[in-house]
């Protein structure tokens, strides 16, 4: 099990650890809903050390990456980064992380933690000459600042640093990376500093007044926000079209992608799943991953089991049920009432638009 | 952590208060509700089910997970704390009291006081 850089400020915040991706890792400190609360309204600390940092460089660095990532590298700028997918070659999602340009010949790729060993070798495996690829994930711990008063508290610690814009990095003399994106639909900048480093960076942020927040809020957060989670919502078995996440898989981009190909069939022919969000109808237990969606019938009727939840939570903001389910493309309409199954009983849902909630 | 003592108590945390065998109250411990952390929602058995000390007889849930709760032991399910299904804060912030879950007619008033005292669930949760 591997320990993050900031394990001793959690244990000493009194931090409820679990396993997590191969990481032990924190899942609350006060609690799950006042965590995601103090997000939404104010600023929270998340330790997202286990993620993998990769950097990819040289002369060929662009042209290659764009190859291997669905969206479209040349629309970046230095200091600019996208939202992006790998695929393997059935179009399936073996990955989904941001890519940052740092300069025209060097690109730096945030990863899921559980995904590193399987994006290493995949690049590793279609490497070409003029690409050299590094792995910083080993010596770099990471933490994202997210909430409205995110940049307020890094200005007031770091006042001539400024935060770069949206979607942006700003790499400092000091080997820190500083990126204006996070996982949680709030404004908010993630921080990538060498592992002996981070622990003062964390200090000091809490200090300024960010409440630590665990991987529980986090998921709530996301979920809120309809973002998909690698290995719950997207997987080697799904597209992105079918994920939703068409926006960020330019088919028609120059040189095309791996994977391009089948998403390209299925633009043409139509999507056999679609990764609906649905919202409870009122009163019942929190929905989870892997309870079974059935469709609507008369309370005396079975229903039809249709397909199973691949997230579920109980929304903080709504206190209501959401969760995200494939479902076969003619049953994905917004509108339409289901239902979930929670133990031995049935309650309605409807599919919803995401975000569950307007940020 | 705040353990009374005149409840008995299951090593899944789940109390009894015993001193009237024709309704005795069962609730979660102060300890199993810190570790839960905000419950959201309760799920209570119904009056008049008889049921076997040790059965799964209702379900409590935070954000995060599903947890069931036990019979401490043998009897009939004389009334609900129907409040908790509509609005289960009390199970955080007055485990002991406005937090009780559902009273127990116990069928074997001996069966009880085989369960952890006080004393010896304070060693438990350690």
């Amino acid at each position: 099990m591997n320990l993050s850089p900031l394990d001793p400020m959690h244990r000493s915040l009194g931090a409820r650890m679990a396993p997590f991706a191969g990481w032990e890792m924190p899942i609350q400190y006060e609690g799950i809903v006042a965590e995601h609360r103090a997000v939404r309204e104010s600023v929270g600390i998340f330790d997202i050390s286990h993620m993998g940092q990769l950097e990819v460089s040289g002369p060929n660095a662009e042209s290659w990456l764009n190859h291997i990532l669905t969206n479209d590298l040349t629309r970046l700028g230095d200091g600019e980064g996208q939202y992006t997918l790998m695929l393997n070659g059935e179009g399936g999602v073996i990955d989904d992380l941001i890519v940052y340009r740092m300069l025209a010949d060097r690109y730096f790729l945030v990863v899921n933690a559980a995904r590193i060993a399987e994006d290493w070798a995949w690049l590793g495996q279609h490497r070409s000459d003029g690409v050299e690829l590094y792995d910083h994930s080993p010596h770099f711990g990471g933490i994202a600042v997210q909430g409205p008063r995110a940049a307020e508290l890094w200005n007031q610690i770091e006042p001539d640093s400024p935060l770069p814009k949206r979607n942006g990095i700003t790499v400092r003399a000091d080997e820190v990376d500083l990126c204006r994106t996070g996982y949680t639909g709030e404004d908010g900048f993630e921080l990538f500093a060498k592992s002996s480093e981070i622990g003062d960076w964390w200090t000091r942020l809490v200090d300024a007044g960010a409440k630590p927040c665990g991987l529980g809020a986090r998921d709530t957060l996301r979920l809120e926000m309809g973002f998909p989670l690698n290995g719950s919502d997207l997987d080697a078995e799904h597209t992105p079209l079918e994920a939703g996440l068409g926006w960020a898989a330019k088919l028609d981009k120059p040189g095309g992608f791996i994977g391009a190909k089948v998403l390209k069939h299925q633009r043409e022919n139509g999507i056999p799943t679609r990764l609906s969000a649905l919202k409870m109808m009122g009163k019942a237990p929190p929905i989870r991953h892997g309870y079974a969606v059935l469709t609507s019938e008369a309370d005396d009727q079975p229903g039809e089991v249709l397909t199973s939840l691949t997230s579920g939570s109980l929304s903080p903001t709504l206190g209501l049920g959401i969760g995200l389910a494939y479902l076969p493309r003619d049953e994905a309409t917004v509108g339409r009432e289901l239902r979930i199954q929670v133990r031995d009983r049935n309650f309605p849902a409807e599919i919803t638009k995401r975000p569950f909630i307007s940020s | 952590m705040n353990v009374p003592e005149h409840l008995y108590f299951l090593e899944s945390h789940e109390w009894v208060d015993a001193r009237d065998p024709e309704a005795a109250a069962v609730g979660i411990s102060d300890h199993a509700q810190a570790e839960l952390t905000d419950v959201v929602y309760l799920e209570l058995p119904e009056v008049g089910r008889t049921v076997a000390k040790g059965d799964p007889i209702a379900v409590i849930e935070s954000v995060k997970a599903a947890n069931d709760i036990y019979a401490p032991a043998s009897g009939e399910i004389v009334e609900v704390n129907e409040p908790l299904a509509e609005a289960p804060e009390p199970v955080n912030e007055d485990p002991y009291g406005a937090g009780w879950m559902f009273k127990l007619r116990l069928s074997d008033a001996t069966e009880t006081e085989a369960l952890l005292n006080a004393a010896a669930y304070r060693e438990h949760i350690g």
